[in-house]
C-alpha cells in the first residue's frame, strides 16, 4: 500500500516536472522564473494540509487515546514543517529576481513564517519529552491551540501590509488564468499531495516501528 | 466547595505563598528596573526615535517580565515537592487552571504598573487622554499571555530544558496577541480614540476567548499522570 503511494507519487511528480518545464508556456513578463510557481503553491498547500492533519490527529488522540493517532500527528508535523520551509526558500528564490528582494514581512510570508517557527517548537517540545506517552498528549494540546492560532495570526498580520499576489487559485469566482498554466499547476499539486502522504506514511510506520524495537 | 471557589483557593495560596517568601515578586521588580536601563542604553537618548519605538519597547518590556513570571507558574509545587498535593485537589482541575491563571494575571498587573510608571517617568510619555484605552489594551493582553502562558507551563514544568523551551512555545502562539497590542499602544499614544484600534481590540478579545476556552479543555489532560 505505502509502496503503491510512492509509485504514485514519483509518478505524478514526474508528470509535473515534464508539464511545468516541457508543455507550460513560457510567462511572458517573468519569464522562466515563473516555473518556480508551479512548484512553490503546491508546497504551500500540503505545509496546510500538513499541519490540518495534525489538529485533527490531536483530537482524535486527545479523544480515542490511540497511539496511530499520535504517530500521525508527529509524522506529519516533520513532513509539513520541512514543506514549509521548502515553501519559504522556493518563494525567496522566485521573490528575488520577481519582487527584488528574497524576504519581506508582508502578511502572507509573515503568517507562513510564524506557521515555520511554531511547529518547529512542537517538534522541539517533542524531542525534549522522553516519555512517549506525556509527549504525546502535551504535542496533542500544542497542536490544537497552534491550529486554533492560526485564524487570529491570519487577521493580525493581514492587518499590519500584504504586497503578496492575492490567491490565483483558491478565490471566489474560481481560477481565470489560462488552462496552460492550471493544467502543470494542478498536476502539480495533486503530485505533491500524494507525495506527502507517502511521506506521512512511511514516517508513521518508522515511528511504530521505533517504538516496537524500544519496547 | 464549588468550583469558582476551589479556583480562588488555588490562587490565594499562590498569592499568600507569594506574599510571605516574596520571591518572584521582588525579583521581577528589579528586573523589570533593569530593562530600563538596557532599553536606554540600546535606543539612545534621542527622543524622536524613542517616540517611534516606544510602543514596541513597552511592550518588550511586559513581555520578557511576563515569561519570568509565568515560567515559574508551576515551580512553588516542584521546588517545594507539593506536586501530588496539587493534583490531589478534589474535582475538576480546570479549577485549578483558573487559580493559577488569576494569581499570574495580578502578578503580573503589579509589574506592568510599575513598568509602565517607569516608562512614564524616565521616556517622558503623555498619557493623558490615552490612559483608560491603555488600561483596556493592557489588560486584555495580559490576559492573553496570561491564558497561554499558564497552560504551556504547566507543560514545561516536568520537562528538561523548560527554561528555554517556554519561551520558545509561547511566544510564536503569541504574535498576535503582540502585533495587536503593540499596534493599539501605537495608536493610543498618537493620540487617537479607542475606536481608531478598534479592529485590535476585537483580536485580543477574540483572542483572549480562544485561549481561555482551549486551556480550560484541555487542562486536565496536560496535569493527569
Amino acid at each position: 500500500m505505502v509502496r503503491v503511494l510512492g509509485w504514485l507519487s514519483a509518478f505524478a511528480l514526474a508528470a509535473g516536472v515534464v508539464l511545468a518545464f516541457g508543455v507550460a508556456p513560457r510567462e511572458v513578463s517573468q519569464g522562466n522564473v515563473q516555473r518556480i510557481m508551479y512548484v512553490h503553491p503546491p508546497l504551500a498547500w500540503v505545509a496546510y494540509v500538513a499541519f490540518a492533519v495534525v489538529a485533527a490527529a490531536s483530537v482524535v488522540y486527545l479523544v480515542r487515546r490511540r497511539p496511530g493517532a499520535d504517530r500521525l500527528a508527529h509524522a506529519s508535523a516533520e513532513v509539513g514543517v520541512v514543506f514549509t520551509g521548502l515553501a519559504i526558500a522556493t518563494g525567496s528564490i522566485w521573490g528575488k529576481p520577481t519582487w527584488g528582494t528574497w524576504w519581506t514581512w508582508d502578511a502572507r510570508l509573515t503568517s507562513v513564517a510564524i506557521l515555520f517557527v511554531m511547529y518547529v517548537g512542537y517538534l522541539l517540545l517533542r524531542a525534549t519529552i522522553d516519555d512517549r506517552e506525556r509527549a504525546a498528549r502535551y504535542c496533542a494540546v500544542l497542536g490544537i491551540v497552534a491550529a486554533l492560532d492560526m485564524p487570529l495570526v491570519h487577521f493580525s498580520v493581514y492587518w499590519l501590509r500584504t504586497l503578496h499576489q492575492p490567491p490565483s487559485l483558491l478565490k471566489p469566482g474560481g481560477f481565470t488564468g489560462s488552462g496552460a498554466i492550471l493544467t502543470p499547476l494542478l498536476v502539480n499539486v495533486a503530485a505533491f499531495t500524494l507525495l506527502y502522504a507517502y511521506l506521512v506514511a512511511k514516517r508513521a510506520r518508522l515511528l511504530r516501528a521505533e517504538r516496537g524495537a524500544l519496547a | 466547595m464549588t468550583f469558582a471557589r476551589r479556583a480562588l483557593v488555588v490562587a490565594w495560596k499562590d498569592l499568600l505563598v507569594e506574599r510571605r517568601s516574596k520571591e518572584t515578586l521582588n525579583a521581577l521588580l528589579f528586573f523589570s528596573l533593569l530593562l530600563l536601563f538596557v532599553f536606554q542604553f540600546a535606543l539612545g537618548p534621542d527622543r524622536e526615535r524613542l517616540a517611534g519605538v516606544l510602543p514596541g519597547v513597552l511592550w518588550l518590556g511586559f513581555i520578557l517580565s511576563a515569561l519570568l513570571a509565568l515560567g515559574r507558574t508551576f515551580l512553588i509545587e516542584r521546588e517545594h515537592d507539593c506536586w501530588e498535593g496539587l493534583l490531589l485537589a478534589p474535582g475538576d482541575k480546570s479549577a485549578i487552571y483558573l487559580g493559577k491563571l488569576g494569581a499570574n494575571l495580578l502578578l503580573m498587573t503589579v509589574v506592568e504598573t510599575l513598568v509602565l510608571a517607569l516608562f512614564v517617568v524616565f521616556f517622558d510619555i503623555d498619557l493623558g487622554r490615552a490612559f483608560p484605552g491603555l488600561v483596556l489594551v493592557v489588560a486584555l493582553g495580559t490576559v492573553g499571555l496570561g491564558a497561554v502562558g499558564t497552560l504551556f507551563a504547566a507543560m514545561t514544568a516536568h520537562i528538561r530544558a523548560r527554561e528555554v523551551l517556554f519561551p520558545v512555545l509561547l511566544l510564536p502562539v503569541q504574535i498576535p496577541v503582540l502585533l495587536a497590542t503593540v499596534k493599539a499602544t501605537e495608536a493610543l499614544l498618537l493620540g487617537e480614540p479607542l475606536g481608531a484600534a478598534a479592529h485590535w481590540v476585537k483580536l485580543l478579545a477574540a483572542a483572549d476567548v480562544v485561549y481561555v476556552a482551549v486551556a480550560l479543555l484541555t487542562f486536565d489532560v496536560v496535569l493527569e499522570g
